[in-house]
């Protein structure tokens, strides 16, 4: 009997193409005709299509477009327009924000004007993209659970681009577009407002992405763990528990003196994923509006310790006049 | 299913080629646990050393017999030297810095006075220069000092030298503006940062310190830019000693000086000199250059911290070349308290 206990799925049940619940009234008809794909059932389902596209999503494509197209085309520029330079420097190539000279006003197009027209595109997408998820889910009859995860997403995107930026009367303090120059900034972010790591919603951050990478690890090898007793059919089990969830429930128990529930352990994930950058929200919004320099805001408030000095007495030669 | 192995091990093999192989040494210099420590590789510290040794010393002679001046018409430097001890001196200073070349490469062989040639001229503001450096700028340079061959090391020009760079190489107006950075270059480290940190800090005197001093906010309207900018002037200062950040930083707080390796005094010290050498004595000598020795924005040669350093946390790694030449340390002027204020 096959069974489900390889990392891949081996047992690939393959029927008729399947176009989906009819749609309502007011949804577009989707696209594409369906077809199967051995590689693909291999990590998912075998079935590739229909796509619902829609107008919200046709939308936002179009707005993507034109945000990468602006994006593209200032990197292009910067190296002459040279398609192998293009792809060597790809990585280094950016689209800067304004100059911090330019305060909120608009600037000039190649000094920011690309970046904020970009920005604003970017954001158009990616609020359709968001509403686009939140109706597909009402129109299946589903929880708008993705919408909002997704939300939590947009919101660091706009603290970093425009909240934080606003509040600090500056479009320069926003992040660049490009691969290795976001990093930079990241760096030189944290190197101007006296070290992230002292800032404790940075640390409440980080202890939710990496709990997000646990519990998946967790949770996805407890389900696996049970597939022979039929473990993967998780929502049955929330409803009607059987031996397999007992057993997953037992595991932990004995191990770590505590188990969630077939429930409850998405909800656990749900909210380790949303809080990740929800708290990071949090922490870069008040990076230079409330706090100017994290390392020494929790020094004065007792957050780590002093470690001894072990290193002459030094002066700030600045000082010495 | 071997087809795929040797495909992943290629993918791999590709995306580890940039970096260095294991092992490295580690050197703790802080308070444990702390990270406070050096990372060297061994093997490229062999062929930095190789590198960076001091040629033997040429002594001078005893100070007696006439003085070099008296010999020698049109002496404006080195009056007080002897004129054997000037002989031997030159045959120093031509080893350093055009030894294939010889006396030629500055003289007009059938005037030595004469001073037509431009790189006898530049020569002689340069031997005021390492005079100025070590009568001036012990803060930095110590009783280490510095000779010519600090940075020529046997060439006419240093190997590392720099030029005021276009922050925007290419013509259009209207797409495509690089901001001074994102692009590789050595400089830097090959990252995406200010490609031409030097102008702002070593020639002009643009304010480095971009970190708040207070916990909260309290007018300091220094940008996430500007501190770019700072942080690929550190980036050049790193590579140009082959140190970490933490060779001068307690990198908890880059902007607090206390609990601070001593090395960070000498190098603020470090920047304050160079920023002189740069103003007072290269910027001066534009003219004298030709244009093929000049930047593509036609300013002269400059100098950073990898002229003498080179990969060394001490220029040739500490060797004392002045004690040899005493004649190049000159009598200290006041201009590096200026400088460094």
């Amino acid at each position: 009997m096959a069974q489900y206990q390889n990392l891949f799925t081996t047992v690939q049940a393959t029927g008729p193409v399947h176009h989906g619940v009819d749609l309502g009234h007011g949804n577009s008809p989707r696209t594409g005709e369906p077809v199967t794909n051995y590689w693909l059932g291999w990590i998912g389902n075998a079935q590739i299509g229909p796509i619902y596209l829609g107008g919200l999503g046709l939308a936002s494509l179009i707005c993507g477009l034109f945000a990468t197209t602006i994006i593209g085309m200032n990197m292009l520029a910067s190296v002459n327009y040279d398609p192998v330079q293009f792809i060597r420097q790809l990585f280094w190539l950016s689209l800067e924000p304004p100059p911090p000279a330019y305060g909120l006003s608009f600037p000039p197009m190649n000094q920011g004007g690309w970046w904020l027209l970009a920005g604003l595109f970017l954001t158009a997408s990616l609020f359709l993209w968001w509403w686009r998820t939140y109706r597909r889910a009402r129109e299946l009859g589903m929880g708008t659970h993705v919408a909002w995860a997704f939300l939590a997403a947009i919101w660091l995107y706009l603290v970093l681009g425009l909240f934080r930026p606003v509040l600090m009367g500056s479009w320069g303090e926003a992040v660049p577009f490009g691969i290795f120059p976001h990093l930079d900034w990241t760096a030189a972010f944290s190197l101007r407002y006296g070290n992230l790591f002292y800032n404790p919603f940075h640390a409440l951050s980080i202890a939710f992405l990496y709990g997000s990478a646990l519990l998946f690890a967790m949770h996805g090898a407890t389900i696996l763990a049970v597939t022979r007793f039929g473990g993967e059919r998780e929502i049955e089990q929330i409803t009607d528990r059987g031996t397999a969830s007992e057993r997953a429930a037992l595991f932990w128990r004995w191990t770590m003196g505590f188990n969630a529930t077939m429930e409850s352990i998405h909800r656990w994930a749900w909210w380790f994923a949303v809080l990740c950058p929800l708290v990071g929200g949090i922490g870069i919004l008040l990076t230079g509006t409330v706090v100017d320099n994290w390392y020494l805001w929790s020094m004065k408030h007792g957050v780590v310790p002093p470690y001894p000095e072990v290193f002459g007495p030094v002066v700030d030669p600045a000082s010495l006049k | 299913m071997k087809r795929l192995i040797s495909l992943v091990l290629t993918g791999a093999a590709c995306l580890l080629a940039g970096c260095e192989r294991p092992p490295v040494d580690v050197v703790q210099h802080g308070y444990r646990g702390t990270g406070m420590q050096q990372v060297y590789n061994p093997r490229t510290l062999e062929q930095q050393a190789e590198r960076n040794v001091a040629p033997p010393a040429i002594p001078l002679p005893p100070a007696d017999g006439p003085k070099a001046s008296q010999v020698y018409k049109n002496v404006q430097v080195l009056k007080d030297l002897s004129a054997a001890q000037l002989a031997t001196f030159m045959v120093s200073v031509t080893n350093w810095v055009a030894p294939k070349e010889g006396c030629g490469y500055c003289h007009n062989l059938n005037n030595l006075a004469d001073d037509s040639l431009y790189t006898k001229r530049v020569a002689r503001r340069m031997i005021e220069m390492t005079r100025f450096i070590n009568g001036d700028w012990e803060t930095h340079v110590a009783q280490t000092g510095v000779t010519c061959y600090t940075c020529h090391r046997g060439q006419n020009i240093p190997s590392q030298v720099w030029f005021t760079k276009k922050d925007q190489p290419y013509g259009s107006n209207f797409l495509g503006d690089k901001a001074g950075q994102n692009t590789p270059d050595a400089d830097v480290n090959w990252s995406s940062l200010p490609y031409d940190p030097f102008t702002p800090f070593l020639l002009k005197d643009l304010p480095i310190r971009v970190s708040a001093t207070t916990a909260l906010p309290t007018g300091n309207r220094q940008s996430i830019k500007q501190a770019e900018w700072t942080y690929g002037l550190m980036t050049h200062m790193s590579q140009s000693l082959g140190v970490n950040c933490t060779y001068c930083h307690n990198t908890r707080s880059f902007q607090d000086w206390k609990g601070n390796p001593t090395q960070r005094v000498t190098a603020w010290y470090g920047i304050r000199m160079v920023r002189s050498l740069n103003v007072e004595h290269m910027n001066p000598l534009t003219d004298e250059f030709p244009a093929h020795r000049k930047g593509e924005l036609g300013d002269v040669a400059k100098v950073n911290c990898a002229t003498c350093h080179q990969g060394a946390f001490k220029p040739l790694y500490g060797a004392p070349m002045l004690k040899d030449y005493p004649v190049l340390k000159g009598t200290p002027t006041g201009d590096a308290k200026v400088a460094a204020r």
